[in-house]
């Protein structure tokens, strides 16, 4: 393929996997990935300083205007990056580590002890991720790495139930029935010959909710149980912008960039769900 | 692993005998029998074929015997493998001598195989799995000459391929190889080519022969083909619910079938010589599980039952040198193959 592209246009081909929104996503969240990591770079004001009168409409200065405080509304929304996106990942990671372990073993296991992991994921999931969020981090106090606590709690659940429905399935293949009379360990039967056969599903879940979890994030910020003032956080950003409310520049700035996160992580699992069962289109 | 004196396919060492193996299954309250009482014995070096329809209770039975039942079903009576009794032992016993010393071949290769793992890698896993101490790479090594083994052309290239890779006939020579890997003593083939056509059926039945040729091995052939019996089994068992009802050396068994039900399944094989426009079959079906009938399990179907099969159930007894499980063992007319054809249809095309 990379030789097709160095081609003439008409030998530049797509490959059959790479669908239009798919490109789009990954795009969009490479953008923002370089922005985590080079924000301070491309930037040439600082995020927490006054940079210029306060509530400016944006101008050649400041693209995105100013915000109450006089900081420039397009850094921190740049910056705003550094705080959502590892905060997303590892929360995704530790819910589907969390979730997918508990998960593989309930289904594995089964009876009376996968039933009762069964029925604290139920408990769980009976509450709404959103007021459960809240009170776990309201108990927690405000800050970033209790919200992120606050999200895993929320989250292992999806993941649990998601593993335990593949594990149910894949367990009862003969493959399966072979390594235990070749004489393998539960453990090994489970981690080698049922799990590596079930990731993909949680693969396409885990993208999508990289974005719901930056929503969430913003969510828990945005009143208050988040990030703490200072931080450019696009949530804490919001909610500055909401009591200001002819000046939508405030919000704005952040309200894209929560937009395009959530958008671009959508488009890259609805094709990574596509690439891995491409029935469920028809 | 098992460092036995191995002498060859000649010795008549007891390896594997089982003694009125019953399992059952828990459903609903109530236990429904699937396997009622079997006696089986293989020898180093000997293949036994267990024959019956889908259903009989063949698979099953031997399942339960290595420890591999289901979790809802009781398994009662005895099994003794070299002299040690089976049935009962913990379940970490079991693994030890699951795939090191005896080891099964399942019907479908390419479900039975892992689709993510390499071949080579799921061989080295068996052989790693009762030789904690063996370098990776040395078990890798062995994957390799034991695909070789099982005729396996370019056996380093294959060994690097996933299973989708490979046709069917050289799936289920992988599943042979992981099977043999460690050197069991007994191989249990649980309808190895009822999913492959005929002619790689005849090459997957030379292998195992070679295999038990070479490595000495006792050789379990779970079937419903007369045909597979006939050219690679020493001794058959047929199995209908639950029971044996007639178990006797292949040669034996072929030249003059006590058992009506065995009679039948012998009429049911179309034979080459004759042209027939309707293929014998026996009447009726077998019934389901826990629907079995009173008596001789077999009397609904059969063509000579009388009132006694219908209410006395028979005890299986030795008639001219097999063992039958039938009231009228030996009292029946004389077999002949083409003679149930006689009351089902006779129009010879010439």
């Amino acid at each position: 393929m990379s030789l097709a592209i160095a081609g003439s246009r008409s030998r530049f081909s797509r490959p059959g996997w790479l669908s239009l929104p798919l490109a789009i996503g990954f795009l969009v969240i490479l953008f923002w990935l370089l922005m985590t990591l080079f924000a301070p770079w491309v930037t040439i004001y600082d995020a927490m300083d006054m940079v210029g009168r306060r509530l400016q409409p944006p101008s050649w200065e400041h693209w995105l205007g100013t915000d109450s405080l006089g900081r420039d509304v397009l850094t921190r929304t740049l910056f705003g990056a550094w705080h959502s996106l590892p905060l997303a990942i590892l929360v995704v990671f530790l819910a589907v580590t969390i979730g997918s372990l508990i998960g593989a073993i309930s289904g594995f296991v089964g009876g009376l002890v996968g039933g009762a992991l069964m029925r604290l994921v139920d408990i769980t999931l009976s509450f709404p991720p959103m007021l459960l969020a809240m009170a776990v981090a309201a108990s927690l106090g405000p800050g970033l790495g209790n919200a992120a606590i606050a999200m895993v709690l929320v989250w292992w659940p999806v993941y649990a139930r998601l593993m335990r429905a593949q594990v149910l399935e894949i367990k009862e293949r003969e493959h399966v029935e072979a390594a235990v009379a070749a004489g393998a360990r539960p453990s090994r039967v489970l981690l080698r010959h049922i799990v590596p056969l079930s990731w993909m599903p949680i693969l396409v879940s885990a993208t999508m909710d990289l974005g719901q979890v930056v929503l969430l994030a913003a969510s828990l910020s945005f009143i208050g149980l988040g990030a703490k003032p200072p931080t450019p956080e696009w949530g804490s950003m919001i909610s500055d912008g909401a009591t200001h409310f002819y000046q939508w520049w405030i919000a704005f700035g952040p309200g894209v960039a929560i937009l395009t996160i959530v958008l671009g992580f959508n488009f890259i699992g609805d094709g990574l769900r596509d690439i891995w069962d491409p029935k469920s289109n028809d | 692993m098992t460092e036995q004196a191995k002498d060859g396919p000649a010795t008549t060492e007891e390896l594997l005998s089982i003694r009125d193996l019953r399992v059952g299954f828990r459903k609903a309250g109530r236990t429904l029998d699937a396997v009622r009482g079997i006696d089986i014995e293989v020898r180093r070096g000997e293949v036994v074929g267990i024959v019956g329809e889908s259903g009989s209770g063949k698979s099953v039975g031997m399942l339960a015997a290595i420890g591999l039942a289901a979790r809802n079903a009781t398994v009662s009576g005895s099994v003794r493998f070299k002299g040690e009794e089976l049935i009962g032992q913990p379940a970490r016993r079991m693994r030890r001598i699951r795939g090191a010393e005896i080891a099964m071949i399942f019907q479908d290769p390419l479900s039975s195989l892992n689709p993510v793992m390499t071949v080579g890698k799921q061989i080295a896993e068996a052989v790693l799995l009762h030789n904690p101490q063996m370098s990776k790479a040395d078990a890798m090594k062995r994957a390799v000459a034991l695909l070789a083994l099982v005729a396996i052309p370019q056996p380093e290239r294959r060994a690097a391929q996933y299973p989708h890779e490979f046709s069917g006939g050289m799936r289920q020579r992988a599943m042979i190889a992981m099977a043999v890997a460690n050197d069991p003593d007994l191989l249990v083939a649980d309808e190895p080519t009822t999913a492959l056509d005929v002619t790689v059926q005849a090459q997957i039945l030379e292998v195992l022969r070679s295999l038990r040729d070479r490595l000495g091995l006792g050789l379990i052939l779970i079937t419903h083909d007369l045909g597979v019996l006939a050219g690679y089994a020493d001794r058959v068992a047929v199995v209908y619910c639950g029971k044996i009802v007639e178990q006797a050396t292949v040669f034996d068994l072929f030249d003059n079938p006590h058992h009506p039900y065995t009679r039948g399944l012998m009429a049911s094989i179309p034979m080459l010589e004759e042209s027939r426009d309707v293929l014998f079959s026996i009447p009726g079906a077998p019934p389901p599980l826990g629907k079995f009938p009173e008596g001789c399990a077999f009397h609904p179907r059969c063509t000579y039952a009388t009132e006694r099969c219908r209410q006395e159930e028979p005890v299986r007894r030795s008639v001219n040198g097999r063992l039958v499980a039938c009231h009228f063992a030996g009292e029946l007319p004389a077999f002949e193959p083409n003679g149930a054809s006689a009351t089902v249809n006779e129009s010879e095309s010439l």
